[in-house]
């Protein structure tokens, strides 16, 4: 007989035996962000890192493209904007944003070509994902101060 | 069997698939960019206007720059798609939101056109 595992994605007192009687319903499931397994949380910070990115990081990327290369004021204007230690932190979150959303997506492609498909495995490389975004984001902030 | 003008695919329109590679192609576009243009504009490290300018001077630059805005804009657009059918329920609030975001790419893909081509 294998070892009941306890799952967090069951409900609380049941188990992942497939008998009618150990089901109460209706399930009730951990919804609260830290009782999720990294490779969860990964997903839900790429969908709110790719919403970000969409908007507003996006159309604020393209508006300083814009202005920077539209005539000298505008960028000199951007670049004392971005000397702002507040500036530099949305610049940083942002760098944050798009690294995380990189890594999380370079994963994404490794799992579907079954790289690291196990389940320790995903749980190894979605924390190694959080690392490597928190790294570039730390790279950059190195970068902007 | 009653039988109409057309026949409905029991499995689906298959666009799902399609969408799917695109959402990978794109983003392995995105990703090359990311690989080549990072390094390439820290070794020309632009400190003034006029070299910011030239480094997007360059035709092949301006072109690489276009198509990566181009995958991000495809890309947004199966993501953007996917986050609103899952959490938009309703066919006007869902239909409204995807032409809202519809709207917004096409925007900004005619204005990235006219920020790297524009006079």
């Amino acid at each position: 007989m294998p070892p009941e595992i306890e799952s967090p994605i069951l409900a609380r007192g049941t188990t992942n035996k497939m008998s009618a009687a150990s089901k109460p319903r209706p399930k009730y499931y951990e919804l609260n962000l830290a009782h999720h397994w990294p490779p969860a949380v990964l997903s839900i910070f790429h969908r709110i890192t790719g919403a970000a990115l969409f908007f507003p990081i996006l159309p604020l990327l393209l508006w300083m493209l814009q202005s920077t290369l539209d005539s000298e004021s505008g960028y000199a204007k951007w670049r004392d904007l971005l000397a702002n230690p507040v500036a530099k932190l949305a610049v940083v979150a942002a760098a944050w944003f798009y690294a995380h959303h990189f890594f999380a997506g370079i994963r994404y492609l490794l799992l579907d070509m079954h790289f690291w498909a196990g389940k320790p495995a995903a749980r190894a490389s979605a924390l190694a994902v959080f690392a490597l975004g928190a790294i570039a984001a730390l790279a950059v902030a190195g970068c902007v101060w | 069997m009653v039988r109409h003008g057309y026949e409905k695919n029991p499995v689906g329109a298959h666009y799902g698939v399609g969408n799917w590679l695109v959402q990978r192609f794109s983003a392995v576009v995105m990703a090359l960019y990311t690989l080549c243009a990072v390094p390439y504009i820290l070794w020309r490290s632009p400190a003034s206007y006029g070299q910011w300018k030239a480094l997007f001077a360059g035709g092949f630059f301006r072109l690489a720059t276009l198509l990566a805005i181009v995958a991000i804009i495809w890309h947004a657009w199966i993501g953007m798609r996917d986050i609103l059918i899952d959490y938009l329920h309703g066919f006007a609030l869902r239909l409204g939101a995807q032409v809202v975001v519809a709207v917004v790419l096409v925007f900004y893909l005619i204005w990235s056109f006219s920020i790297l081509w524009g006079p």
